[in-house]
């Protein structure tokens, strides 16, 4: 896969398609995939990496690589497709600079997963068959896929690519029963103080570290209402840690109906927050209010809470629908 | 900090009675910034208004705090009273202590603690307040009615004879509306074609009057008073300029099986056609689905015989652009199909009509010449039942039908049996009723004369069923003041079906950005004293398209339409609301979210050049609101995930301000 990748770019790059291209390489760790801009061939060769822990949603970057000019090679990932498509929708990034490889993906490991497992020492990971074969300097260690796979790619929504130029692999379908609303099913059973204490208990680790915002591709305003005093909420004072995570909270709503449920927001949360079940409880509500509604599946859709029509639904309207 | 002066208002006892005005003084003369706090009687008053104006000028007052009642009621009083002083008016708030407290709280002391709340947010709010001044915009001197049928008509010419320019866009070929298909009008029994055809004639000549006839509206764009509309003309395959409206071409037409839609189908008529005698304009037009020189290319008749060389069969639709400083809409009406009601058997019986087309077999000028023949056999009839309400007065769950009172049944039937009575004493009538309504000048008298001096039977009750048994159509109903089953072998069922808003309304409202009731009737701005304008500025209504009324209210409504685009063309420049929607363009990040959702098109989004690091300059595409075009609605204030987008005067700082003033305790 990384070859063909590799050998489609070098391709692109040299024939004058594209003078960039968004890939990923290898970061701190080797499992630290992170996302990168190679300019030449040479580039490309020795460090464009792309295997299953390349994780990271690159239509974020294609925000500043927009401004930056010129054509832009990017891989993407179904899941990836949705944001990008969204992206599009808000503007944010130009179709006309960007030439998109679509590319398969069957779900990536989850590194703290395989940490728990007792795996140290990860040099490499590579996928066969439902197994990952993880490289470590103690030598190889297998699991099975679906034991080390990250949780937003065991209930993965679609392995088909709602935008592409052109694919390596073949595309895939949307998942229709993918489960991902089960949680959201399971807090809307609680009682209001078992939500409460759930979320409580989650959001008061929070330690504001903004990872969760600045890899948001819905989250790419020129300045963040947190970080404008002239905003009236970027440093009022709180009475607890929870409260001060009311964050959370509004960044949901500011990405409702926005929100392709890409779920990078939970995997680069250094403490583990389970933040898209924040988003999937609007997204799930959305579609029980306004109907199916996807985000990102069209750039030319018209989202149901940010369109105005003459019959739209007043508050109220919706009966004791409960978060 | 600002100098803040409170006002509290007794309003008489009105806000007096359920709060201590004293303590709101007192508790408000020690927030922040206040410099000077009072009460009086009636703060609206010449006394009060001169109290607060010394009180300005003595204390240097840079804001104002006015306690009572709505804003919707004074808040422009108190405003101008302060700019008298020279004191911006847009630094006058209001805190609403009648309708928000005292008026809604028995006890005391719990509306003096709410009067006190609501006097703290509104001080904190003063703080904040910007002075605002509105800017100006100017005026295309035209207006637009749309709808030629007599809505249209008065308003297009009140507004000409005041010396504007009117088109009318209509989508039949001719105008005159329903009121043109009309036999005799209540209650004065005169003709309805002997009124309205002059008017339709000095519609026709008026200089100022330009009518766009078979013709729709495409797109509309901009705002008051600046309105730029696109007309679709519809090709009528006929050259408007050269025909003379003679008629050869109707008479020679070889394609004689076309229903006619303007005798409700009673008849047929040519595939190229006039509607009527006295149709405005008097041009022929083309049926493009029955012309068989259209469908297949083989005829040509009638351009062989057209004199003056008329008929274009290439003719294609065009596009006009106009610009408007006001639009009227006058959409009218249709009757309701009454199909869905298999009860009263008109989908199956011939000889069930609705009163649309009664009018027509009534009319001089109908498919009978007016002597009164049912449909099927083309024989007089001689026991006709009247039913009221078909679809008007229906259960909001019963979707077979609509909520409203048509309201103009009740007369139009009263007439319908008065004439045939007067016409043909051998007849027996029956009006089967929910309750007659009468209200209307000489409305009463005229529905008492139906029944005592013509002898119509009138009978409180519902038409359960009627169906055809040899040429007769048993009618079963409920009298239900007698409380009995009648039976009744009629000759003629005529339903008297609710009034419906055009269909083509619903498209034009939203084009038109003006609101719409759940019945698609266009809503006003105020419904009593804001009747005949849109909550859309620069959009009118005229006639039925605003709710059911007869000829005398649409006429009336029509030309108090006219009197308020006049108002508005008079002017040569218009005043904007300062409180709208601006744009931060160095937060907005061109997501194009706030243009989605705001209702009236005020929203537009362009690329401009930034100031980027390392002096570069960088491109972004920036949202900017035209302040002439906004409505102040704060959509885009909510839907902005920046906080890019706020509203002047209601800006998010005051807001939060208003709310934390709210939440201190």
């Amino acid at each position: 896969m990384q070859e063909m990748m590799v050998k489609r770019a070098v391709e692109l790059l040299e024939n004058g398609t594209v003078d960039r291209v968004l890939g990923w390489t290898t970061g701190e760790f080797a499992y630290d995939m992170t996302p990168a801009v190679f300019r030449s061939a040479d580039d490309l060769k020795n460090g464009f990496v792309y295997n299953d822990f390349c994780a990271a949603n690159l239509s974020k970057y294609l925000i500043k690589e927009c401004v930056a000019g010129g054509k832009i090679l990017v891989f993407l990932k179904p899941c990836d497709t949705y944001s990008f498509n969204q992206l599009i929708a808000e503007h944010r990034i130009k179709r006309e600079m960007i030439y998109v490889i679509g590319i398969a993906c069957e779900g990536k490991a989850d590194i703290d997963k395989l940490k728990d497992m007792g795996i140290d020492g990860i040099t490499g990971i590579t996928a066969k068959d439902g197994v990952y074969t993880v490289a470590t300097i103690y030598g190889d260690a297998t699991v099975k896929a679906t034991d080390a796979m990250a949780e937003r790619c065991l209930s993965c929504k679609s392995k088909k690519h709602m935008a592409y130029d052109e694919l390596i692999g073949e595309d895939g379908d949307v998942v229709a029963d993918c489960g991902r609303f089960d949680m959201v099913e399971k807090l809307e059973a609680m009682t209001p103080d078992e939500r409460y204490e759930f979320w409580r208990g989650e959001l008061s680790r929070c330690i504001r570290c903004n990872a969760c915002r600045n890899v948001c591709p819905a989250c790419s305003c020129e300045k963040c209402i947190f970080d404008n005093p002239g905003s009236g909420v970027s440093q009022k004072a709180a009475v607890n840690s929870f409260e001060e995570n009311m964050f959370h909270i509004i960044r949901a709503f500011h990405v409702a109906g926005r929100c392709t449920d890409c779920g990078e927001c939970t995997r680069v949360c250094p403490q583990n927050i389970p933040l898209h079940l924040l988003n999937r409880k609007f997204i799930k509500d959305i579609n029980a209010f306004w109907g199916e509604y996807q985000a990102g599946e069209n750039p030319d859709a018209k989202p149901p809470l940010g369109r105005y029509e003459k019959g739209d639904r007043e508050p109220g309207e919706f009966g004791g629908v409960q978060a | 900090m600002q100098r803040i002066g409170v006002f509290v208002c007794h309003c008489g006892t009105n806000i007096a009675a359920t709060v201590d005005v004293k303590a709101v003084v007192e508790a408000l003369s020690h927030e922040p910034g206040v410099v000077f706090a009072t009460d009086y009687q009636y703060m609206c008053s010449e006394s009060g208004q001169t109290l607060m104006r010394e009180a300005i000028r003595e204390h240097k007052l840079g804001g104002v705090v006015v306690c009572s009642c709505s804003p919707r009621m004074h808040e422009a009083t108190f405003r101008k009273a302060a700019a008298k002083e020279g004191l911006n008016p847009y630094m006058v708030e209001i805190a609403n202590i009648r309708e928000q407290v005292s008026w809604i709280h028995k006890d005391i002391k719990e509306g003096t603690e709410k009067a006190i709340i609501l006097g703290r947010a509104a001080i904190a709010k003063v703080h904040l307040n910007q002075p605002l001044q509105a800017g100006e915009s100017p005026v295309t001197k035209r207006a637009l009615v749309i709808g030629g049928g007599i809505a249209g008509i008065q308003t297009a010419l009140d507004i000409a004879e005041a010396g504007f320019e009117v088109d009318i866009v209509e989508k039949e070929p001719t105008i005159g509306g329903k009121m043109a298909q009309i036999d005799k009008t209540f209650p004065t029994l005169d003709c309805a074609a002997c009124i309205l055809t002059p008017k339709m004639v000095d519609v026709a000549q008026h200089e100022k009057i330009k009518i766009f006839s078979y013709s729709e509206i495409e797109s509309v764009k901009g705002f008051v008073g600046n309105f730029r509309v696109a007309i679709r003309r519809k090709a009528r395959y006929v050259d408007e300029d050269k025909c003379t409206g003679c008629g050869i071409c109707t008479e020679k037409c070889p394609q004689k099986k076309v229903p006619n839609e303007f005798n409700m189908g009673f008849d047929t008529r040519r595939a190229v056609y006039i509607p009527f005698a006295q149709a405005v304009p008097k041009v022929a037009t083309i049926d493009a689905n029955y012309c068989t020189m259209l469908k297949t290319g083989k005829c040509g008749v009638c351009a062989k015989f057209c004199g003056v060389g008329a008929i274009d069969y290439k003719q294609q639709d065009q596009i006009v652009e106009r610009e408007y400083g006001a639009i009227v809409a006058a959409t009218g009406f249709n009757p309701l199909k009454p199909t869905q009601y298999d009860e009263l058997g008109y989908a199956t019986c011939a000889d069930v009509v609705t009163s649309l087309e009664l009018e027509r077999l009534m009319n001089a000028a109908g498919p009978t010449a007016g002597t009164l023949l049912r449909p099927s056999d083309k024989k007089h009839p001689h026991t006709i039942v009247f039913v009221q309400c078909v679809g008007s007065r229906c259960d909001a769950e019963n979707e077979k039908g609509k909520p409203y009172c048509s309201k103009i049944c009740c007369m139009y039937t009263a007439k319908h049996a008065m004439l045939i009575r007067d016409k043909y004493p051998d007849t027996e009538v029956y009006v089967f009723y929910i309750d007659v309504r009468t209200p209307g000048k000489n409305f009463d008298e005229f529905y008492r004369r139906a029944v005592e001096q013509y002898g119509v039977h009138y009978i409180k009750g519902q038409v359960g069923k009627v169906v055809e048994e040899n040429g007769t159509l048993k009618v079963q109903a409920s009298d239900l003041l007698s409380g009995e089953q009648l039976h009744i072998d009629a000759d003629l069922v005529v339903l008297a079906t609710a009034v419906e808003p055009d269909k083509s309304a619903r498209g034009i409202a939203t084009m038109l950005t003006a609101s719409m009731d759940t019945n698609d009737f266009f809503t006003e701005a105020h419904a009593k004293l804001r009747p005949v304008e849109s909550p859309t500025a620069g959009i009118f209504l005229s006639g039925v398209c605003q709710g059911p009324k007869d000829i005398p209210e649409t006429v009336s409504q029509a030309s108090a339409a006219a009197a308020k685009v006049i108002g508005l063309l008079a002017k040569d420049k218009l005043t904007c609301n300062p409180c709208v929607a601006q744009s931060d363009e160095l937060l907005c990040n061109g997501c194009s979210s706030c243009e989605r959702v705001c209702p009236y098109g005020a929203i537009t989004y362009s690329d401009k050049e930034f100031r980027g690091p390392n002096r570069t300059t960088l491109i972004r595409r920036v949202a900017s609101v035209n302040p002439a075009v906004c409505q102040g609605c704060g959509a885009c204030t909510v839907a902005c995930p920046s906080g890019a987008m706020d509203l002047k005067g209601f800006s998010n700082r005051q807001i939060m301000a208003e709310v934390d003033a709210i939440c201190k305790m």
